[in-house]
């Protein structure tokens, strides 16, 4: 039995080396590489409480190694009897203080903490973005700028952005780990939360309330630029013309194809806040297509002819006429060409 | 009758047997052999969640099929495998304790035990049926309003049933340890079993009926268009979630107090030192239940209750930590200056040790609700609720099983095989989960049904999902030594691990009756004080006397049975009216069994003194 | 067989209700589930708290509940229940007959209460169109006095089965229990019947 539980201690060992070369997860996923005010205030007490449970954790470990090592059963003590000890009053007040005392060295921060992510004075003159949630994808509407967008929440580095978030369906969760810890978005009440980004990137954001089959794919990303570039793509999005006639020929059949398809009967172009379906308006920046697939024609064609493969349970299955290839791929087309802004993913480094 | 002369009679003589008991050792029989298979069955379903997340982007299971599977996983192992396993424990032990012949109820005990598993079976119909629950255990509204099919009325009904089954438990165990308690055997003087059995009692008595509730709210929306989590007509679908953890905070601690207990007795035993602190112990029991009902909300933290709210449930929920952390230290002083024998049962407490401590600590991390706005919902959540429900119920439930199967059985479990069982339980319950903490902190939501490339999760999970096998391989071994066991297991003496408290006092398996005579309780660990300073024996309390025994009833089934099919009828009346036939039928059983019990005098039988003169001591 | 005594009616001790451990565990047990109906009841109300004023544009509490009926109802309860107490006095000293005629009271009066409120749903109804489906508000106050309309139906049904089954058999050690739980169970839905009055009616009216 020994050979294979030796065995067995050196493959949880080397599998333990493996996490730790693994490192701390992907760069702008993760919330062990906080790059924003809320992830780094929960990151600060991450590390408070895991410093003082590790203290208990090694007392304990401590403690037990030392009893099993030196009071297990010895030979020829088979029939010792121990004293019967009823307990010590010294003792036990000791191990009934010191976690009083630990539990308080993590409760006032945890306390403040909350406070301080709860404050959102500034909110009155800062951005203001309300969130939807949506089986299975996020609307951005911005509503003193005037801009609706979906999918992709564009804001300025190094300032506080006000969330007021609501749900159409089920409850959804808006998370993005590197910037911020998470906030149910119910469907009765406005939550809000506030986040703030420290350098640009493109932070992927995650549902974290299971809301049905395709809960695991609701993502989103969040797109910190500069002040400069945010207040350029302000600028673009609000000087979008829906009607504008894309340029090349195949969009321009795309365009037609869209209208008599009735797309428009749930997908925005611009700024009307209609939003049955994601809002179409700078769709050829989007960094992903649904939400996590490459932004390529090949795979925005694939979801114009069968969305269920690719989400299932999504509410466009089945709510608009089948399309030929060709119209799959003019539509895509034009979709892809409608590009308002500069200000892309690729701005912020992605 | 022990299982020896159980085995002799036909098949059909022991089913009846069976299906008519209401003797508390034969139902502890039918709640391990029920609570098994649906532990089985979760751990099955357990593997298959692995298999699909042993690769990014897997498609083993479709979208649907693994929202099912998670929610039945969750349901199953919570509801109907670990606490009618602690149920077992209970039943087979907590009466021998307290020196009594039997519950308070022995009829309900028995109603009780259809009940949980009658509605266990119908919320498992649901697969059958290809409509299972797909919103979580938690079945959070309006989700679970808005879910298609059947799948959720299963849930409420499947759970409704058994939840009713187990509060019956609850009153059980309550009633039987305020009357029931030997000459002696004062409140001060109970072994911590039995005092956690008492005190998780009150927790079911409490908690369960908030579920009821939530329940019922659910069913009226899915089934007869009330409002109550429909936001267009006013409702709230927050509610449901105050009332789910309202029982369900309080339900952990009725997963994990009576292992508690469990631990107590292993540790006392095998370092063959009385419980250090004992009245430290108890108290702490109660302090850990009564403020399991205050922090309800710490699941709630992202709900958007405010600051003030989450600041005092975190607040609150830290406090627990402190009686918590008296009773790991309380046993390590157990120990301390014993004379240790590591025998499976101890292998397991002693393994119970580091891994509820992190358990424990973890829970302590997520206390803190700013930090908890990161680990919520992820798999760091994951990771905290196995390493508690695992490394602490499962661990407890086996270690108990190991200690008490003697008692159960009358044959001592094997050994060897129950330490290689531990060893690979150990090493893949830590692969499994310890990196799960990680994961969540890495950006994994949980129930997440695939995970996308190129995210580091990858390693992750293919470790956590080669644990989960390793896991797997120790279950099938503890199923294969209780087979060996009942085949070739070695016979168990009464007493055959120097015990310290009652249950050793009677043969393995007791005698029906469990004690000829009352005995005479003299102090805490009533029968190491016999064996050091008296003769080993028991002192009686009463003299040799016709004993009182309750007669055995097959109407405990036929109402469950009654309230299944009203079940199902139920679940498929908003189909088509013809299924109220059912509902109406079935009620009628079960209503009409309920009146010949209470229009029909049952007043048990005697076994004469001289019967029980005949019988070897 | 020498165990026959406890059948006895010419045997019977005083309070006789305690005297076996059966009488003894049905006590503890009842009141152990009264403690459980408590944790249900509250999770009602705390339900129909948070939902009393999403009437959805539906009749609120304010303009259909009549305080006149709901008073009555209200006096029938508790006089139901002070009558319970007079029959578990007789039980005590082993009058039975006077027992059972004082449980007739309760179950009359416990009829009353239960066609007042089967006339006040219908009124609601049929005159407001205020239905379980109106509102939430509508969902929350059916089920909340529903549930304990149910609880009264369930304690008569019981209360009725034991003074038919017991008529002729009298007092004894084995039904002695039976009657003083039902007599509990009885407060207890008289209790919750005041809360359902201040809470659901009187702030329904004032509040």
């Amino acid at each position: 039995m020994k050979g294979w539980m030796g065995k067995i201690k050196t493959l949880s060992l080397l599998s333990f080396l493996a996490v730790v070369l693994a490192g701390c997860g992907k760069e702008n996923l993760t919330a062990l590489v906080p790059k924003g005010y809320g992830a780094e205030t929960s990151m600060d007490l991450i590390i408070l409480s895991t410093a003082i449970m590790t203290f208990v954790f090694v007392v304990v470990f401590v403690v037990y190694l030392i009893a099993i090592i030196r009071f297990r059963k010895k030979k020829g003590q088979e029939d010792y009897i121990p004293k019967q000890v009823e307990g010590s009053k010294k003792l036990e007040t000791v191990w009934t203080i010191i976690p009083i005392i630990l539990v308080l060295i993590l409760a006032v921060p945890t306390v403040a903490a909350t406070f301080d992510l709860a404050d959102e004075s500034g909110k009155k003159d800062g951005i203001n973005i309300d969130v939807t949630g949506n089986q299975y994808w996020w609307h951005f509407s911005y509503p003193n700028e005037e801009i609706q967008t979906s999918q992709d929440l564009y804001i300025p580095t190094g300032e506080k952005v006000f969330l007021n978030m609501k749900s159409t369906d089920v409850i959804h969760s808006f998370w993005v780990p590197s910037i911020s810890g998470k906030m149910d978005v119910n469907p009765e009440n406005e939550n809000t939360m506030y986040i703030e980004a420290y350098e640009e990137g493109v932070y992927w954001g995650k549902c974290a309330e299971l809301c049905g089959p395709s809960h695991s794919l609701m993502d989103f990303k969040v797109i910190a630029v500069s002040p400069e570039e945010y207040e350029q793509w302000v600028k673009d999005m609000q000087s979008v013309d829906p009607k504008a006639e894309p340029q090349d020929a195949v969009a321009q059949d795309g365009k037609a194809a869209f209208e008599e398809n009735n797309c428009m009967a749930c997908h925005a172009i611009g700024s009307s806040p209609a939003a049955v379906g994601p809002n179409l308006t700078n769709f050829g920046d989007r960094s992903r297509i649904a939400g996590f697939l490459e932004p390529t024609k090949e795979n925005l064609v694939k979801w114009l002819q069968d969305p269920e493969s690719i989400k299932p349970g999504n509410k466009m299955t089945g709510n608009y006429p089948k399309l030929s290839e060709e119209e799959s791929d003019s539509i895509a087309e034009y979709l892809l060409q409608l590009k308002p802004s500069d200000i892309t993913p690729e701005s912020a480094g992605e | 009758m022990s299982t020896a002369t159980a085995q002799k009679r036909g098949f059909g003589a022991v089913l009846w047997d069976y299906l008519t008991t209401v003797d508390h050792k034969k139902i502890a029989h039918l709640y391990l052999f029920g609570g098994g298979f649906f532990f089985i069955l979760g751990g099955l379903e357990a593997l298959l969640i692995r298999i699909q997340l042993i690769k990014p982007e897997n498609d083993f299971l479709s979208a649907g099929l693994y929202n099912e599977m998670i929610t039945m996983h969750g349901t199953t192992m919570i509801f109907l495998a670990a606490m009618p396993l602690l149920l077992a424990l209970m039943n087979a032990i907590m009466p021998l304790q307290i020196g009594a012949r039997d519950v308070a109820f022995p009829f309900l005990n028995a109603l009780g035990f259809w009940l949980f598993m009658l509605g266990g079976l119908l919320l498992n119909l649901s697969w059958i049926m290809g409509d299972a629950p797909d919103s979580g255990w938690t079945a959070y509204t309006p989700l679970a309003t808005e879910s298609p099919g059947h799948g959720l009325d299963y849930y409420v009904l499947g759970l409704q049933i058994s939840g009713a089954g187990t509060l019956m438990g609850g009153i059980n165990f309550l009633a039987t340890i305020v009357t029931m308690r030997a000459p002696g055997m004062t409140y001060m003087r109970m072994p911590l079993f039995t005092w956690t059995t008492f005190v998780t009692s009150t927790l079911i008595l409490f908690a369960f009926p908030a579920l009821t509730v939530g329940l019922f709210l659910l069913m009226f929306d899915r089934m007869f268009d009330s409002a109550f989590f429909d936001v267009t007509l006013g409702g709230n679908s927050i509610i449901w979630q105050h009332l789910f953890w309202i029982f369900g905070h309080p339900e952990v601690y009725i997963l994990i107090l009576p292992v508690f207990g469990i631990f107590s007795e292993v540790f006392a035993t095998f370092s063959k030192k009385r419980l250090f602190g004992y009245t430290a112990m108890v108290f702490a029991t109660m302090l850990i239940a009564f403020l399991g009902f205050m922090v309800w909300a710490h699941h709630m933290f992202t709900v958007g209750l405010g600051p003030v709210a989450n600041s005092i449930f975190a607040v609150a929920t830290m406090a627990i930590a402190v009686p918590t952390g008296i009773k790991i230290f309380n046993w390590l002083a157990t120990m301390w200056g014993g004379n240790i024998t590591v025998s499976t049962a101890m292998l397991y407490a002693l393994g119970f040790i580091p891994s509820f401590t992190i358990g424990g600590m973890t829970g302590v991390m997520l206390a803190s609700s700013v930090a908890d706005y990161q680990y919520h919902d992820s798999y760091f959540v994951v990771a905290h609720f196995h390493y508690v429900i695992v490394g602490g119920t499962v661990f407890g439930i086996l270690a108990g099983l190991h200690y008490w199967w003697p008692k159960m059985f009358g044959r001592v479990l094997n050994e060897t095989l129950g330490k290689i069982t531990f060893w690979l339980f150990f090493f893949g319950f830590h692969l499994t989960f310890f990196i799960q903490h990680f994961l969540g902190l890495m950006g994994m939501p949980r129930r997440y049904w695939v995970f996308l490339k190129d995210q580091d999760l990858d390693l992750g999970n293919l470790i956590s999902s080669l644990g989960a096998l390793l896991m797997g391989v120790g279950g099938i071994l503890f199923l294969i030594n209780i087979i060996y066991t009942a085949a070739k297991g070695e016979k168990a003496s009464a007493d055959p691990f120097d015990g310290r408290t009652l249950e050793w006092a009677v043969s393995s398996p007791p005698p029906y009756y469990n004690f000829k005579q009352l005995p005479l309780v003299r102090g805490l660990d009533s029968l190491w004080i016999e064996k050091r300073e008296g003769n080993g024996k028991l002192k009686p309390a009463e003299p040799l006397g016709d004993v009182h025994m309750p007669n055995g009833s097959i109407l405990p089934f036929i109402m469950s049975v009654g309230f299944t099919i009203a079940g199902v009828g139920f679940i498929y009346q908003p189909d088509n009216r013809t299924w109220l036939l059912a509902v109406f039928i079935g009620m009628g059983i079960a209503l009409g069994s309920m009146l010949i019990r209470s229009l029909k005098d049952d007043h048990g039988y005697y076994i004469s003194k001289e019967e029980l003169e005949k019988e070897a001591d | 067989m020498s165990h026959d005594h406890s059948l006895n009616p010419e045997t019977m001790p005083q309070e006789p209700e305690k005297a076996t451990l059966e009488g003894k565990n049905k006590f503890f047990g009842l009141w152990f589930f009264l403690g459980g109906e408590t944790v249900l009841f509250a999770s009602f109300f705390g339900t129909f708290l948070a939902l009393r004023n999403s009437t959805a544009n539906g009749p609120t509490g304010d303009e259909i509940f009549g305080l006149e009926l709901v008073f009555i109802m209200t006096m029938l309860l508790l006089t139901s229940s002070l009558t319970s107490v007079y029959a578990m006095y007789h039980m005590k000293n082993n009058d039975f007959k006077k027992m059972q005629l004082w449980l007739a009271v309760t179950a009359f009066l416990g009829i009353g209460f239960l066609g007042c409120e089967i006339y006040e749903f219908y009124h609601y109804i049929t005159d407001f169109g205020f239905t379980f489906r109106s509102s939430a508000f509508g969902s929350a106050f059916y089920t909340l006095v529903g549930f304990h309309g149910g609880h009264v139906v369930f304690g008569l049904s019981w209360l009725i089965a034991l003074l038919v089954r017991n008529a002729k058999r009298g007092l004894n050690l084995y039904n002695a229990p039976k009657f003083n739980t039902f007599s509990l169970y009885w407060h207890f839905i008289d209790v919750v019947w005041v809360f359902i009055f201040t809470v659901v009616y009187l702030m329904g009216k004032v509040g």
